[in-house]
């Protein structure tokens, strides 16, 4: 493998960076929606709920861009995978829309039976999605079956094989923690004590998926580490993982929680780049047929529409950077309750 | 029924449910502007009050737009494989931008719109509702770069043969201003106006006939009438632009939507009739030369029509006959009520004239079925090509993918579309029965 910079690579980290800006973004609002339903009163969950409100719908749009620019840079993956995840994406629709209309209808009625559908639908939408994304991540690191023409041949019932489901578990956990550790910073009082409590165990059993995961990819899926083993200092990725979750803890422990969250939104950033060093340069690997893998080579756009986009990405990305955080800041702090909320 | 098939119904019915929406938040944003803007120039409340109710329905239809819009994204690769490696290189471009320019700035301002009213001060919250609207006309324009260049492709040659052939750019502006662009672009805006400004009518309309919150109904219909008018008559002209344009582009399409089968001769415009496709003939009521006239300026100049085309390579014509006079029909009726209204309010008479404001009432529907329409008179009027000229619909769909793959996903966007198409009515009929809250002012000096 060269680390040539050219704009095939070049797109291959830009897409990642838009999928791990939508892991860190849409992951806390994943977790919060996993961790949702186990709070107890009407109160607490719509400070959940009003903790993403505002900002939930733009961190969606990061995996919408990415699917546009995956689309646009990768059309053969685009392709090959949508179709041939085709009832999982569907079901991954379908879960995104619930939990879009959960947020939006569950506060605007006072019935009892109305506020715990919704809650159920929010819940149930949150966790699937986080499975879904992970089992997906999971069989392209895993392979999937594909013929000569990059068709799937494979089925539905296939893609829950275990390593994908494993990975997925190991998603939801991340989020969950991710979550927790957003609520943490988002409230306070007793429901703040609370957080604090689900954060600190939600990083453990993390932990334990996060170990799981590892050690049956490095037995099972030796290629996913080849990259690794043969440029050594790429393990300054793993550490730094390693060293974020560990600093969670510590800052959790002091009371910055600000700096938690950091903290964890670099934990899974560097996760990302560890899915992406070990796939490089595949995108979707075929099994048993390795000749059939898509890789950056044999998928990717024309040159000139890649310099296209790269100068699409360099104005838009700036802007959209800038007023991301100019909102962020407008809605920093402890969540009120007022007569906009939720 | 084989994939193909399915996923075309699919597609169909998923965009036309989505296409709801967005009309009513370009159109309303627009109307946001105008409201909001007047509040900080006159600093008068009642157009502060305005402003807090509307941008709580946009809020709503927001929702139910951005959710059944994620759907659109992927479905390409879903069920248009073989399309989307076609058209990868040209088309996904103009999607990804759509996301990076447009869905960023409207999500994210949207979110000051909607929570940030104590957060952030007067002007600042008049910018957001300003990048509201830029975002929503933002992501009109690119989506419908990216489906004009299906109707009229430039900008890109075809690379390989056969399975593996796709398209790639070579000149990326003229793949965005193709032929069709700039006509459809603006003529979709005019839709989306003519949707918001008659959303807003009817809802006033509804307040002066219940005869509550009168001051903000006269109000709120002044503005609504105004961009009725203008989007009443920016459709005519745009209208007329787009047909010239198809008529040199896509000549099978506009001889479907006048019926039109004589290979070469002068064509007349139908104000309705009814097409036997068997027979190869048209019957209605013709205003005979006018379509020739419309496009050449000359009644006598002969049009191609669908006799010379093999009949492999023509739309379904009645369907794209019936929807396009729909559209223009609907078309003549909006401009007629925009017209009425201006002149009523003129007379100083609108506000009174019962039987006038129950037609309003109901109007927020025609620009709505007229959308439709277009886009369906539109979009078969393409087939049987779904990149025109280049590759065939039924060659578009993607291989892994089985016929009960494709129901099963129908039967769940069927069941979930009608349960948000009911949440939908009604919680937009809550807001509205609750009307506008009193200004904050107002509030402190009740007891
Ligand atoms: C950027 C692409 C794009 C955009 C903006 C639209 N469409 Fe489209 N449409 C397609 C891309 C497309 C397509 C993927 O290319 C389809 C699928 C099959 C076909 O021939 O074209 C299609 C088919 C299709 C059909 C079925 C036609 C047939 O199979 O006979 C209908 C009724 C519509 N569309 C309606 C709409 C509406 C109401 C739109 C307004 C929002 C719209 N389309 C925007
Ligand atoms: C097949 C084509 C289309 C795709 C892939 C698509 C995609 C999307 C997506 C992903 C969203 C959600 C953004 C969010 O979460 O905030 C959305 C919303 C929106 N779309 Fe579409 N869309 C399509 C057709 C159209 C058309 C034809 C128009 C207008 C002419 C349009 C205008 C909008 C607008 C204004 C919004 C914002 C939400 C709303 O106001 O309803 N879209 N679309
Ligand atoms: C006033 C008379 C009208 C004329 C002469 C007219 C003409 C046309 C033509 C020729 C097309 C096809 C363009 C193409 O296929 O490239 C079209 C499409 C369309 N029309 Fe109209 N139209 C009229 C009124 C309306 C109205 C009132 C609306 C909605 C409020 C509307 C909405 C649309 C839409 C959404 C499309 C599909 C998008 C497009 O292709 O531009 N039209 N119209």
């Amino acid at each position: 493998m060269n680390f040539a910079f050219d704009l095939d690579t070049m797109w291959y980290m830009l897409v990642g960076l838009l999928f791990t800006g939508y892991a860190i973004l849409d992951g806390f609002d994943l977790g919060v929606g996993a961790l949702h339903l186990f709070t107890k009163t009407d109160r607490d969950r719509r400070v959940m709920l009003n903790a993403i409100g505002p900002v939930w719908d733009g961190n969606e749009i990061w995996l919408v861009t990415g699917g546009g620019a995956l689309f646009a840079a990768f059309p053969e993956v685009y392709a090959t995978v949508f179709s041939g995840f085709y009832m999982a994406f569907i079901l991954l629709l379908v879960t995104l829309i619930f939990r879009a209309v959960a947020i939006e209808f569950r506060s605007k009625q006072p019935m009892l039976w109305w506020r715990r559908f919704w809650d159920v639908s929010f819940n149930a939408g949150s966790l699937l999605t986080a499975l879904l994304i992970g089992v997906a991540l999971g069989n392209i690191a895993h392979g999937i079956p594909l013929d000569a023409a990059h068709e799937f041949t494979g089925g539905f019932w296939s893609l829950l094989n275990p390593y994908a489901v494993l990975v997925g578990l190991t998603t939801v956990t991340l989020f969950a923690m991710h979550g927790a550790i957003y609520m943490v910073m988002k409230t306070e009082g007793e429901l703040h004590d609370t957080m604090r409590r689900w954060a600190r165990r939600a990083i453990g059993v993390f932990s334990v998926f996060y170990i799981a995961t590892t050690v049956v990819t490095i037995i099972v899926l030796p290629h996913m580490t080849v990259n690794m083993r043969n440029h050594p200092w790429l393990f300054v990725v793993p550490v730094v993982n390693v060293l974020a979750i560990i600093n969670i803890f510590r800052q959790l422990r002091r009371g910055r929680d600000f700096r938690a969250f950091l903290s964890s939104a670099l934990s899974m950033a560097a996760l990302m780049a560890i899915f992406g060093i070990g796939m490089f340069p595949n995108l979707v690997l075929s099994r048993p047929d390795v000749a059939n893998s898509l890789t950056i080579f044999n998928s990717a756009s024309s040159p000139k529409t890649l310099g296209i986009m790269l100068i699409i990405a360099a104005i838009g990305m700036p802007l959209v950077v800038a007023y991301t955080t100019v909102i962020y800041r407008v809605f920093r702090g402890k969540v009120r309750l007022d007569s906009h909320s939720y | 029924m084989d994939v193909g098939l399915l996923s075309r119904i699919q597609f169909g019915l998923t965009i036309g449910f989505h296409y709801i929406f967005p009309p009513l938040s370009i159109g309303l944003g627009l109307i946001l502007v105008i409201m909001e803007g007047t509040y900080l120039r006159t600093k008068n409340s009642l157009y502060h009050e305005m402003t807090r109710f509307w941008v709580k329905i946009f809020g709503l239809i927001f929702a139910l737009g951005a959710a059944t819009g994620i759907v659109m994204e992927f479905q390409f690769g879903t069920n248009w494989a073989t399309y989307s490696r076609f058209v990868g290189d040209v088309f996904g471009s103009a999607l990804a931008a759509e996301g990076i320019f447009a869905f960023f700035l409207e999500s994210g301002f949207l979110a000051i719109l909607l929570f940030g009213w104590d957060r952030v001060s007067a002007r600042m919250h008049f910018v957001a509702t300003v990048m509201v609207a830029l975002g929503a006309h933002f992501s009109a324009i690119w989506i419908v770069v990216a489906n004009s260049w299906q109707q009229t492709p430039a900008g890109h040659h075809i690379v390989g043969m056969g399975e593996t052939a796709r398209a790639e750019i070579v000149d990326f502006w003229q793949m965005l201003l193709n032929p069709s662009t700039l006509d459809r672009v603006s003529h979709v805006f005019m839709g989306a106006w003519q949707a918001g400004a008659f959303f807003v009518l009817s809802v006033s309309a509804f307040y002066l006939l219940r005869k509550k919150h009168l001051d903000f109904a006269r109000a709120s219909m002044k503005i609504a009438l105004i961009v009725a008018l203008v989007g009443s008559l920016g459709q005519l002209a745009t209208g007329h632009m787009s047909a010239r344009t198809v008529a040199v582009t896509q000549p099978a399409k506009l001889a479907a939507f006048e019926g039109h089968y004589p290979a070469s001769a002068p064509a007349g415009m139908y104000l309705f009739g009814w097409v036997d496709d068997e027979q190869g003939k048209t019957t209605g009521l013709q205003i005979p030369g006018f379509l020739s006239w419309l496009v050449y300026f000359d009644a006598a100049a002969p049009v191609t029509g669908l006799e010379a085309f093999p009949p492999n390579d023509r739309p379904p014509v009645n369907p794209v006959f019936q929807s396009y006079h729909l559209m223009v029909g609907i078309g003549m009726i909006l401009i007629a009520l925009a017209l009425g209204g201006l002149f009523f309010w003129w007379r100083r008479r609108l506000f009174e004239m019962t039987w006038f404001l129950w037609i309003f009432v109901f109007s927020v529907l025609l620009p709505q079925i007229a959308n439709q329409m277009g886009w369906f008179s539109a979009e078969v009027g393409r087939q049987p090509w779904i990149v025109y000229g280049l590759l065939r619909t039924a060659e578009g769909v993607s291989k892994s993918v089985t016929p009960g793959d494709v129901i099963a996903s129908i039967v769940m966007f069927l069941l979930v579309y009608i349960l948000l198409f009911i949440l939908f009515i009604y919680h937009l009929n809550e807001k509205i029965q609750r009307g506008p809250e009193a200004p904050v002012a107002a509030e402190g000096h009740r007891t």
